[in-house]
């Protein structure tokens, strides 16, 4: 039996990033926790589509992700506080709060499966896009902005937010990807597989189907909060559209442009959407999608298995 | 003591009767053969016992415990395992992967096996290569299952029932598919892994020379209902058998069981 040697790799790996993140320009720190943040979420994605799922709603907990700590305190008009402008704490408590609700409605979801499924998590998404629209406390369609002055508990310097966050986001990714790979080398991660090729057998054997549907729907909105939370302190801005539908469709899109067979693929994936919509965006403001919708369309033909299939069949994924 | 006891057993499908008054007594490590032609209700009765169907009527008692509405899961938590018609694998895994999932499951259970099956994380990988050794499925084990030869397909799905120790077994029709050189091999397989463990089968089968050779007892199944129940030659030349299901032209083979204790 040789050794696990992933945990090494990761934190090799997080070295790196964190080393690396001194000497890239502020520009390139955004981008990167734009991809990091949404890279969660594509992550959330890869564990249902191992199920054999595709959500069409994870905007609803990457929503819930962002708006959390803030609604809370403004619509308890709670002072500013370690909740509502820490770096660190705020995306977890986005993150803990997806994971409740989900917990709530993965006793629905984990019933349908399919289209059903995706309609669903769709409806979901939309009520709370609904919800937020009507509720002037928040800014309505508009949202309102949202700032950070600490990380853990400790004051930042003036200048140093970005890096600051930078390294929150590294640090949380390399975290879920540790996670992400111990759950799917385990047992019950297996049964993921397992359930999309025959979910009768799964049964006869003796396991729950539902509940490791449900477990994996729980983990994917806790991983949608946290990448919402980092995301919307990186933006500095929130509202509604994070639950709207197209948003859900993005994380797909990017899911299909990654391939599902590492768990680091959702990383790379997102982090090659994003700079192609900043790219393309910079030089071809009025048809940025025309070009992503190309690439996804180059990528579906040739590498039907996602961009991390250049890499051959390697590691520590599905 | 009997093991299992199906009592009264009634299941409809709108207009069509899939079993009528079914009433089966099983003992404890006996080897049941059940056999009737297609439609006679011989996999509706492992459904039923199984719980994948509930009996419109009727009871099915496990150990003395009623069990006619509990689910397949809870079934097989109790010990009773089923292999499949058509084999029910994990398509995109290998074979050894399909071992390794159902091996988790026995982990992931801890104690709650009424077998007493156990089994503790660092035993899966050796669990695993001795049910590919038994079963035959070295040659194979890093191939996905969907590329298998039918015979290799039926022996993986015959495997992986046998991964929680089964107090009972009932295998649905092990041999069909199968090329006819290998359907002993595989019978043989099969017999010599369970004989160790004391298990109760029952096969359904279509194959009379597998039956005779195999069986001590046999249930008949004509529409729905049991016509014939009693050793196996009595029953391979009954009348009433040999009119609706084996044939006059075929003749029971006479002598030695293979399943013999």
């Amino acid at each position: 039996m040789k050794a696990d040697r992933t945990p090494l790799w990761l934190g090799i790996g997080l070295a790196v990033f964190l080393g690396g993140g001194w000497l890239i320009p502020a520009w390139a720190q955004s981008l990167a926790i734009l991809a990091l943040g949404k890279g969660l979420v594509v992550l959330g994605l890869l564990l249902l589509m191992r199920c054999g799922l595709v959500s069409f709603g994870q905007g609803l907990y990457y929503c819930l992700g962002a708006y959390a700590a803030v609604s809370i305190s403004k619509i308890f008009n709670l002072p500013p506080s370690l909740l509502t402008s820490d770096a660190v704490v705020m995306p977890l408590a986005g993150g803990i709060v997806a994971g409740a609700v989900a917990f709530v409605l993965g006793f629905l979801l984990a019933n349908y499966r399919s289209i059903f499924f995706a309609m669903l998590s769709l409806a979901f998404s939309m009520i709370l896009y609904g919800l937020l629209i009507k509720m002037s406390v928040l800014g309505s369609s508009d949202g309102f902005n949202i700032t950070y002055g600490t990380a853990a508990g400790i004051r930042l310097a003036p200048g140093a937010h970005l890096f600051a966050l930078y390294a929150v986001s590294v640090a949380m990714v390399f975290a879920a990807l540790l996670g992400a790979h111990r759950f799917l080398s385990s047992h019950t991660g297996r049964l993921g597989p397992a359930i999309r090729d025959n979910e009768l057998r799964v049964e006869y054997m003796g396991a729950s189907v539902r509940n490791v549907v449900h477990l994996n729907y729980v983990a994917a909105a806790v991983l949608s909060g946290v990448g919402g939370g980092l995301v919307a302190l990186s933006i500095g801005h929130i509202d509604p559209d994070l639950a709207y539908w197209t948003t859900s469709g993005e994380f797909v899109f990017v899911a299909i442009l990654s391939g599902t067979t590492n768990v680091a693929a959702p990383f790379l994936g997102s982090l090659i959407f994003e700079w192609i919509k900043s790219v393309a965006y910079q030089y071809t403001p009025y048809t940025w999608q025309l070009v992503l919708g190309v690439a996804l369309l180059l990528v579906i033909m040739f590498l039907p298995a996602g961009l991390w299939s250049l890499f051959g069949r390697r590691g520590k994924g599905a | 003591m009997a093991i299992l006891e199906a009592r009264g057993l009634n299941k409809s499908f709108g207009a069509v009767t899939a079993a009528a008054d079914i009433n089966v007594s099983v003992e404890a490590d006996s080897v049941v053969g059940l056999i009737g032609g297609n439609g006679a209700g011989k996999t509706t009765f492992i459904n039923m016992i199984t719980g994948y169907l509930k009996p419109d009527t009727g009871t099915i008692r496990y150990d003395g415990r009623d069990i006619t509405q509990f689910v397949p899961r809870r079934v097989t938590q109790l010990g009773m395992c089923r292999s499949f018609q058509i084999p029910q694998l994990f398509n995109s895994l290998t074979v050894r992967e399909n071992l390794l999932v159902a091996l988790g499951v026995v982990v992931l259970g801890g104690n709650k096996w009424a077998s007493g099956a156990t089994l503790a994380a660092d035993q899966v990988d050796t669990a695993a290569d001795d049910a590919l050794r038994r079963f035959g499925l070295e040659a194979d084990r890093d191939k996905p299952a969907a590329v298998l030869p039918e015979g290799v397909r039926k022996l993986l799905d015959i495997a992986m029932a046998m991964v929680v120790k089964p107090k009972i077994l009932l295998l649905d029709e092990p041999t069909s598919g199968v090329s006819a050189d290998e359907k002993f091999a595989i019978m043989d397989m099969v017999m010599a892994a369970v004989r160790a463990e004391r298990v109760t089968i029952l096969f359904v089968e279509h194959d009379m020379e597998i039956v005779s050779r195999y069986t001590q007892r046999v249930l008949a199944f004509y529409d729905g209902r049991i016509i014939a129940d009693g050793a196996t030659e009595a029953v391979l030349n009954d009348d009433e058998v040999r009119k609706y299901v084996v044939g006059t032209t075929h003749a029971a083979t006479a002598g030695a069981s293979h399943a013999a204790h």
